[in-house]
C-alpha cells in the first residue's frame, strides 16, 4: 500500500476555522518589504478609505488591505510574510497541526 | 449563544425600535434604541441607521454610540446622539418625526479602530469638535462604568456655551468622575465671564489642556473633517507619535 | 426590503437631482486616503505616459501648465456612497496629453506618488471625459485632495480619479490596481452600481 504523503484540502478546515476566530490585535506579524516584525495592533492604518489599508509603521508599505462588501470580504495579507498568533497552550503536541 | 463581538456579523440589519428621546441642545436629541438582538459593543464604535419610504427608498447614516448597553424590559438599548443637520435627509426625520415605539433598521456595532478598551491604562486625551462628543462621551461613560483609572482629558470644541452636548453630565462628571478634566474651546461667542476671546482650536489649547508626549497619552479625536485635520496636525506637532493618535472624521452627514 | 420607517419621505426626489443608486449629496468634501498623503515639490514633478511599444511622453510642471486648459465642471461620486455635485476643476484633457501618443493599448494603469494604482480602459480617458487637474473650486488642489495634481474621471467612481497622480501605463492587457485587486470592481460605473467585484 503507497503511503500517504501529504493530506487532503478537508483537513485544511478545522485549524483554518480556528485561527480566524482569533482577536488580531496580539498577533504579530512580518512587513513582507521591510521585514520588521511587530504587534499588528501597532500597524498603520488607514480606514477613511473604500476599505481599511494597514501599513508598516517602519517602512509604510501596505501589509493587510481588507474590503467589505454587503455580503462578502476581501482579506488581502500579501505584504505580510506571516501572521504569528497566540494560542492556547496545548497538553500534548502530537504534530504540525 | 455567542457573545463575543466577534463572532457575529456586524454587517446584518436588525430592527430596533425608539424608546426613549432626550433633547440635549436645540439641534441635538439623544434616541434610546431597543435592539432585542444587540451583540454588544466598545466605546468608539457607532451604527448605520437605515429608513425605508413607503415607495422601497432606503437612506442610511452612521451615528456614533453614546454609551454602554443598557438592560432594558424588552431587551438591550442602546443610545444615539443625532445632531440636526441644514437640509438634512435623515437627522431632521430622526429628530422630528421618529416617535417612541416606531421601527429602524439598525446595523453594527462598527468600526473596529476608533475604539477604547476600558482594560487600557495609558492617560487619555479626547478632543471633539461639535458633535465629535458622541463617540468620546461613550468612552467617557465607559471609565465611569467599569472604574477605570486612566487619566481623561478632554478638550470640547463648539461654537457657543448652548452647543454643548451633555453639558449638566459633563459638569457631573468632572465632579464626581475622579480624574476626568474638561477644557472647551468657544469658535463664536463665549459664556459671560469667560477669559480670552473665541477662537479656533490651536497649539496653546492643545498644548495646555492635552496630556504632554512622555506620558504617551492614547488621543481620541473626532469632529468634521478639517477640525480633526487641524487636531491631529497640531497634536504630531507636539511629538505625540502618529500611531497613538486615532481620529474619526464626520464626512457627509445629513 | 425590510420596514417601513412612518412618516418618512426622504428628500423631494422630483426636483431632486437624478443620483447615482445607494448615493446621497454632500456639500462637505471627503478626505478619504489609504496612506500618508505625499507631498510633492513642483520642481519635481512630472506627468508621463509610457506606451506598450516602450515609448514614454513626459511633461514637468511647467509644461503641463502651458498645455490647453479647461474647466471643467462635473460631478462626483464616491463608492463610499457621497456625491457631489457641480464641482469645478482645472486641468489639462486627457485627449491633449494623448494626441501625439502613438498606441495600440486599451487599458491604462494610472500610478500615484505614494504607490497607488488604478485600471481603466483608455477608451473612458477619451473623448472629453478626462482630465489631469491641478485647481479645485478655485484654488490649488490641496494635498489631502490629491495635489499638486490628481486625475478626474467623473463618470466612473472616484477611486478611478488618482489623487497625486504620476503617469499613466498604456498596457494590451488589463492590470488591476490598488482597490481592484482588493475586491472593488474593474470598470466602477455609478449608473449601473458597480462598486465590488462581480456587482
Amino acid at each position: 500500500m503507497t503511503e500517504m504523503s501529504y493530506l487532503d484540502g478537508n483537513m485544511l478546515d478545522g485549524p483554518m476555522r480556528e485561527l480566524f476566530t482569533v482577536d488580531l490585535s496580539t498577533a504579530m506579524g512580518r512587513c513582507e518589504n521591510c521585514g520588521t516584525t511587530g504587534s499588528m495592533a501597532s500597524l498603520h492604518v488607514y480606514s477613511h478609505a473604500p476599505g481599511l489599508v494597514a501599513r508598516c509603521p517602519s517602512c509604510e508599505e501596505v501589509m493587510v488591505r481588507l474590503v467589505r462588501g454587503p455580503d462578502r470580504a476581501w482579506l488581502d495579507l500579501r505584504g505580510t510574510t506571516y501572521l504569528q498568533v497566540p494560542m492556547p497552550m496545548e497538553q500534548t503536541v502530537t504534530g504540525p497541526l | 449563544m455567542a457573545t463575543s463581538t466577534q463572532r457575529r456579523t456586524p454587517n446584518r440589519w436588525q430592527v430596533g425600535r425608539l424608546v426613549e428621546r432626550r433633547v440635549e441642545t436645540p439641534s441635538a436629541q439623544t434616541l434610546v434604541l431597543e435592539v432585542p438582538d444587540w451583540p454588544g459593543h466598545l466605546p468608539g464604535q457607532h451604527v448605520d441607521l437605515r429608513l425605508t419610504a413607503p415607495d422601497g427608498y432606503q437612506a442610511a447614516r452612521s451615528y456614533s454610540i453614546a454609551g454602554p448597553v443598557v438592560d432594558g424590559p424588552g431587551g438591550p438599548r442602546i443610545e444615539v446622539t443625532v445632531q440636526r443637520v441644514h437640509d438634512g435627509e435623515v437627522s431632521p426625520y430622526l429628530i422630528d418625526v421618529f416617535a417612541d415605539g416606531d421601527p429602524v433598521e439598525v446595523r453594527g456595532p462598527l468600526g473596529g479602530w476608533f475604539i477604547w478598551r476600558p482594560e487600557e491604562t495609558a492617560p487619555v486625551q479626547l478632543v471633539a469638535g461639535g458633535s465629535g462628543i458622541v463617540p468620546l462621551m461613550a468612552m467617557i461613560r465607559a471609565r465611569r462604568a467599569t472604574g477605570s483609572k486612566a487619566p481623561f482629558r478632554l478638550i470640547y470644541s463648539v461654537r457657543t456655551p448652548g452647543d454643548v452636548i451633555y453639558a449638566d453630565e459633563l459638569r457631573r462628571r468632572v465632579r464626581d468622575d475622579f480624574g476626568l478634566d474638561i477644557a472647551y474651546v468657544y469658535t463664536r461667542e463665549a459664556p459671560e465671564g469667560w477669559r480670552g476671546e473665541p477662537h479656533r482650536i490651536g497649539l496653546a489649547d492643545v498644548n495646555t489642556h492635552g496630556w504632554p508626549p512622555d506620558l504617551e497619552p492614547l488621543t481620541y479625536v473626532c469632529g468634521p473633517t478639517a477640525f480633526v485635520e487641524t487636531v491631529a496636525d497640531l497634536l504630531v506637532g507636539l511629538g505625540h507619535p502618529s500611531r497613538r493618535v486615532k481620529t474619526e472624521r464626520f464626512g457627509p452627514t445629513g | 426590503m425590510g420596514i417601513v420607517s412612518p412618516g418618512f419621505q426622504g428628500r423631494p426626489r422630483t426636483q431632486e437631482p437624478a443620483l447615482p443608486p445607494g448615493q446621497y449629496l454632500t456639500e462637505d468634501f471627503p478626505v478619504l486616503s489609504a496612506g500618508p498623503t505625499p507631498r510633492v515639490s513642483l520642481d519635481t514633478w512630472e506627468f508621463v505616459i509610457s506606451a506598450e511599444n516602450g515609448s514614454e511622453h513626459r511633461w514637468s510642471w511647467q509644461e503641463l501648465m502651458a498645455l490647453p486648459q479647461e474647466t471643467p465642471q462635473v460631478d462626483i461620486h464616491c463608492v463610499t456612497r457621497w456625491s457631489k455635485l457641480g464641482t469645478t476643476w482645472q486641468g489639462v484633457s486627457l485627449d491633449t496629453l494623448l494626441a501625439d501618443v502613438d498606441t495600440g493599448a486599451h487599458f491604462a494603469l494610472a500610478h500615484s506618488y505614494g504607490g497607488y494604482t488604478t485600471n481603466l480602459p483608455l477608451d473612458d480617458l477619451r473623448g472629453g471625459q478626462a482630465w489631469v487637474v491641478h485647481t479645485f473650486d478655485g484654488a490649488p488642489l490641496p494635498a489631502e485632495h490629491g495635489g499638486p495634481a490628481r486625475l478626474l474621471v467623473p463618470h466612473l467612481y472616484f477611486w478611478k480619479s488618482a489623487k497625486w497622480v504620476r503617469g499613466l501605463r498604456l498596457k494590451t492587457m488589463d492590470e488591476p490596481g490598488f482597490w481592484e485587486t482588493a475586491g472593488y470592481h474593474d470598470y466602477g460605473d455609478p449608473w449601473r452600481e458597480q462598486r465590488y467585484q462581480g456587482d
